[in-house]
């Protein structure tokens, strides 16, 4: 984080230090999220990598001040231009949810209430923020629905969201998130369910309201391939830890850690011609019982005693990069 | 969609035929039509002549064939007590039962979902446990000990509200009506609230239920990533989507109501048809009784024919299932 | 079994609704040696006795510890001999609804077919009208009498236990040990008896649990509305409604102790009951 602040002496839009979330049930402590430390300027846009179960959308749950019992926010800090979100009662954080810091979540079948207008559960979200009469909300409503490429707003407000394709929900749910134009969005996957052409249309959508209004984003998905042509930055998490932290071009051209090196090498349009798609072999641990050492240490071709013993730390090898191995892949020709 | 309401007209209409068939053969073939729809203290004159004038010397499916046609035409049977079309006179006491059973189901509402939504949002804590507590205990109380008691706490010992008859009516559309006067009203809160007691003890299951469903959706967490007030979440997005099988199951349970009205009635002296099926079975006035039998038969397959629509109507998923 | 007994226990309610249970029933078929009088024997009783509040003394000694009715009757022996009839009657039917109900279920499920259509129509049919209803026209027209009642009481319950044995069976039939039965041709009635009916039971024994109250607290309504036993077999329900003219008076101990019984009956049935439901229910065991 002193890195960024070196960057740019304005203060981020996010600062994550060492944030820890766990799950406390019958079967055992889960580690969720544990010690995540992530920092957003404006505008910027991160992609957080990792596959199914590593904790990214509990780490956005953690962020919003969402999580739910048995899960609770055990410690560290979520700066949030400068104020510390998990010292702020819930009152404090309400005014801040859905108005400085909006959430798209995963599925957009299930994000919208079957019962309620798309109109209604628009302009409620307005209203929360700030005092302004039915008519002026409507209107910003309609004109949020045509930002995200909606055709004939006006109906569309009017309708329920069983009306709605799958595609036109996840951009109401999109329209809903920049209403208030927050300065940070958390996009919890928000194309997954969508087919690709209209994937690829809402991920340009996004990018281009994003520079327009200085919007800092979170793109949250287990599909490198989808954030490398949108993200200024990659964080990969895996089994709840941050394993790798840098530049996109950096993380793609030169990746540290064995595991993005793996995802890196199991998406499909970067394997070169004939060279067989490798998956990383292994499954992911239960987060219930975690390994001693390095989580990944089980799947990993390059794991010592080392790695079986202690757990690794974030280190810095270079400006802007960050990496968890006790071996990291330093020098190009370790690419394999 | 047309379909749709064709096929449960028409499973209505077997249904309906089904009870006439049933209600045939207990009067007529198991019991003796005789003892069943001739007064019994007719001498021997009178008896011959009944059973000349109801046909009940003629074949059996002449008989069937009559007792039918008298269906169609809404001739039920002459009441031997009041000499008097058994049909007019249930109809004549409908509105009273109508007006109780429909306060009650208000009262099943009013405070069976607050309750419910209460135990669904708190249910480790000790007001959510005591509310599902109490609500067995709803379950197991008989409706007409309850009567009792209420009556005794309520009119004999507090003497705060009346306990028999409708009290002062007045007149809608022609029709008597208690709940349109502050006296009627008084007269009609014990027994309402004795026969709401067992629906307060569903509905309140029902929207705990609910509740708890609606809560896991991702839906209400969204509403709270907007920024929403816990009173509107619950209010608006949670409580909406709870009341559907709420309402759902309300409309169904109003003809158990109806049926219960009959307990009910009979304690509180409410002149409503169930008080009138109970003198009819004490005095043996089986006309009356098989009338109220064909007529709740009518009310019920018709209930359950306007809830299957009108949740077709509204629920898209039923909607979409049925076209497809 | 010892699993399913282990998890019961760790419910303090339910292990007290069971002892209660078990206590009530205990006293009802001991009634005539735990009652002070036979309230039956007219020799016993005096009328000059008659509505005695609770804990007053009767002429020969004897104190009436819930008080006395119209008669001169002691109440307490009096409730414990109609709790003896109520549950009688409520058990009898049950366990015949509980045999025709299986007979009906098993067969809509192992025929299948017109069988099947026919019994679930039936079963649809019977369970659209609320059971009250059913009971009450069925009385009004057969006359009153415990044999009456009984018949009453089955017809409304035998349609749940057929829904449940058809639904549990329809399930169990698919699975392997039933194939593996039939492989070894073993015959169809003993496949159904030996193999599938044991699987049944638990869902079955949850909604018989639901269906016992139920039918107690029914044959009070119908026996407090006079349609009910005989009476010379008063139920709680008619203890209930002799005392209803009383109550007018204050006189209030005539109704209100045998409802208590009814209600404590009624309620501890529903929680044990409430209690195997969950634990059958696999969702909420984690
Ligand atoms: N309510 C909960 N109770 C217990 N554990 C939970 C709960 N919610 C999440 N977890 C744990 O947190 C882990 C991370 O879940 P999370 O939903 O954040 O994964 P994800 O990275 O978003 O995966 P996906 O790509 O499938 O959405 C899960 O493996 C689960 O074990
Ligand atoms: S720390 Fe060791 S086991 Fe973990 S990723 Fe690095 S090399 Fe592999
Ligand atoms: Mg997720």
């Amino acid at each position: 984080m002193t890195l960024s602040q070196d960057l740019s002496s304005e203060v981020p839009v996010l600062d994550v230090r060492n944030l820890c979330t766990r799950f406390f049930t019958e079967a055992g402590v889960g580690k969720a999220v544990e010690d995540l430390s992530l920092c957003l300027r404006r505008g910027e846009i991160l992609g957080l990598v990792g596959e199914s179960g590593s904790g990214k959308t509990v780490a956005g749950f953690s962020l919003m001040g969402l999580i739910d019992p048995p899960g609770r926010v055990v410690s560290g800090q979520v700066l949030f231009e400068g104020v510390d979100l998990t010292a702020l009662n819930e009152r404090a954080l309400r005014k801040l949810r859905g108005n400085r810091i909006a959430m798209i979540f995963q599925d957009p079948m299930m994000t919208l209430n079957p019962v309620l207008t798309i109109g209604t559960q628009m302009i409620e979200t307005l209203r929360a923020h700030r005092r302004i009469s039915r008519a002026e909300a409507w209107s910003r409503a309609r004109d949020g629905l045509a930002r995200v490429g909606i055709a004939a707003p006006e109906e569309r407000l009017a309708a329920y969201p069983h009306q709605l394709s799958g595609g036109m929900r996840q951009r109401v749910a999109i329209a809903i998130a920049l209403l208030n134009e927050p300065s940070l969005i958390i996009a919890d996957e928000p194309t997954t369910a969508l087919d690709v052409t209209i994937q690829a249309q809402i991920l340009a959508e996004v990018q281009r309201l994003c520079r327009e209004t200085g919007t800092a984003l979170i793109w949250v998905t287990h599909d490198l391939a989808v954030v490398s042509g949108l993200a200024d930055r990659i964080a990969v998490m895996y089994a709840g830890r941050l394993v790798e932290e840098g530049r996109t071009e950096a993380i793609i051209e030169q990746p540290l850690h064995p595991y993005t090196r793996g995802l890196i090498a199991s998406v499909p349009s970067r394997n070169l011609r004939g060279e067989r798609l490798r998956q990383i072999p292994g499954m992911t641990p239960s987060l219930m019982s975690l390994p001693e050492g390095c989580a990944f240490a089980p799947r990993c071709d390059r794991a010592s005693e080392a790695c079986r013993a202690r757990a690794p730390v974030m280190e810095t090898p270079a400006s802007g990069r960050m990496v968890r191995c006790f071996h990291p892949l330093t020098a190009p020709e370790d690419r394999s | 969609m047309f379909v749709h309401i064709l096929t449960r007209l028409f499973q209505s209409l077997v249904t309906m035929a089904a009870m006439a068939v049933l209600v045939f053969v207990g009067v007529f073939a198991i019991g003796n039509p005789v003892d069943l729809l001739i007064n019994p203290e007719a001498d021997q004159a009178e008896m011959a002549a009944a059973i000349a004038r109801l046909g009940l010397d003629q074949p059996m499916w002449r008989q069937f064939l009559s007792f039918v046609s008298g269906l169609l035409q809404g001739n039920l049977g002459t009441s031997f007590v009041h000499n008097a079309p058994a049909l007019g006179l249930i109809l004549e006491r409908m509105p009273a039962t109508f007006e109780l059973a429909l306060l009650a189901m208000i009262f099943a509402i009013v405070i069976g979902v607050p309750a419910g939504l209460v135990a669904g949002l708190y249910p480790e804590r000790l007001v959510g446990r005591g509310i599902m507590g109490a609500s067995i205990l709803g379950f197991s109380l008989p409706t007409f000990w309850v009567g009792l008691m209420l009556i005794m706490v309520f009119a004999v010992w507090l003497g705060w509200l009346p306990s028999t008859g409708r009290g002062e009516t007045r007149s809608l559309f022609g029709i008597e009506f208690s709940f349109l006067t502050l006296d009627g009203l008084r007269h009609m809160f014990l027994p309402a609230l004795n026969l709401a007691i067992f629906k307060v003890s569903l509905v309140t299951r029902l929207a705990r239920a609910g509740t708890r469903e609606v809560l896991l959706q991702d839906y209400v967490k969204f509403a709270r990533a907007k920024g929403l007030s816990p009173a509107r979440v619950i209010f608006v997005h949670v409580l909406k989507n709870m009341m559907i099988p709420v309402v759902t199951v309300i409309g169904l349970e109003f003809g158990s109501v109806m049926a219960f009205a009959v307990v009910t009635e009979s304690i509180f002296a409410w002149p409503g048809m169930g008080k009138l099926l109970i003198e009819s079975i004490t005095r043996l006035d089986r006309p009356v009784i098989v009338a109220y039998l064909m007529l709740t038969v009518l009310l019920f397959v018709t209930i359950n024919l306007i809830v299957d629509l009108v949740y077709s109507v509204f629920d898209p998923r039923v909607r979409l299932s049925e076209s497809s | 079994m010892q699993r399913l007994w282990r998890q019961f226990r760790q419910s303090p309610v339910a292990l007290i609704s069971l002892a209660v249970l078990v206590a009530i029933i205990a006293a009802a078929v001991l009634a005539p040696l735990l009652a002070p009088q036979n309230p039956y024997d007219l020799r016993q009783i005096d009328v000059l006795d008659g509505t005695l509040p609770p804990g007053s003394q009767s002429l020969t000694g004897m104190t009436y510890l819930l008080g006395t009715d119209g008669q001169g009757r002691d109440m307490l022996s009096a409730i414990l001999y109609g709790l003896r009839i109520s549950i009688g009657v409520s058990a009898t039917a049950t366990i015949i609804a509980l045999a025709i109900g299986m007979t009906l279920g098993m067969m809509a499920a192992y025929l299948g077919g017109r069988v099947d259509a026919v019994i679930m129509r039936l079963v649809d049919l019977q369970l659209s009208f609320p059971s009250m209803l059913i009971a009450l026209i069925l009385l009004a027209l057969l006359g009153r009498g415990v044999d009456k009642v009984i018949v009453a009481l089955v017809t409304v319950q035998w349609a749940y236990y057929a829904r449940t044995v058809r639904g549990a069976a329809l399930v169990e039939r698919g699975k392997e040990y039933i194939e593996a039965a039939k492989c070894l041709r073993l015959s169809t009635p003993r496949i159904v008896f030996s193999h599938l009916m044991p699987n049944c039971l638990p869902p079955l024994i949850v909604v018989a649990m639901v269906q016992i109250a139920h039918a107690i607290s029914l044959e009070a309504t119908l026996s407090f509305l006079g349609v009910g036993v005989p009476v010379t077999q008063p139920s709680l329900g008619m203890l209930i409604s002799n005392g209803f003219d009383f109550m007018m008076s204050g006189k209030y101990w005539i109704s209100f102790f045998p409802g208590i019984a009814l209600v404590v009956t009624v309620m501890s049935i529903n929680l044990v009951g409430d209690r195997l439901r969950d634990l059958g229910n696999p969702r909420l065991n984690r």
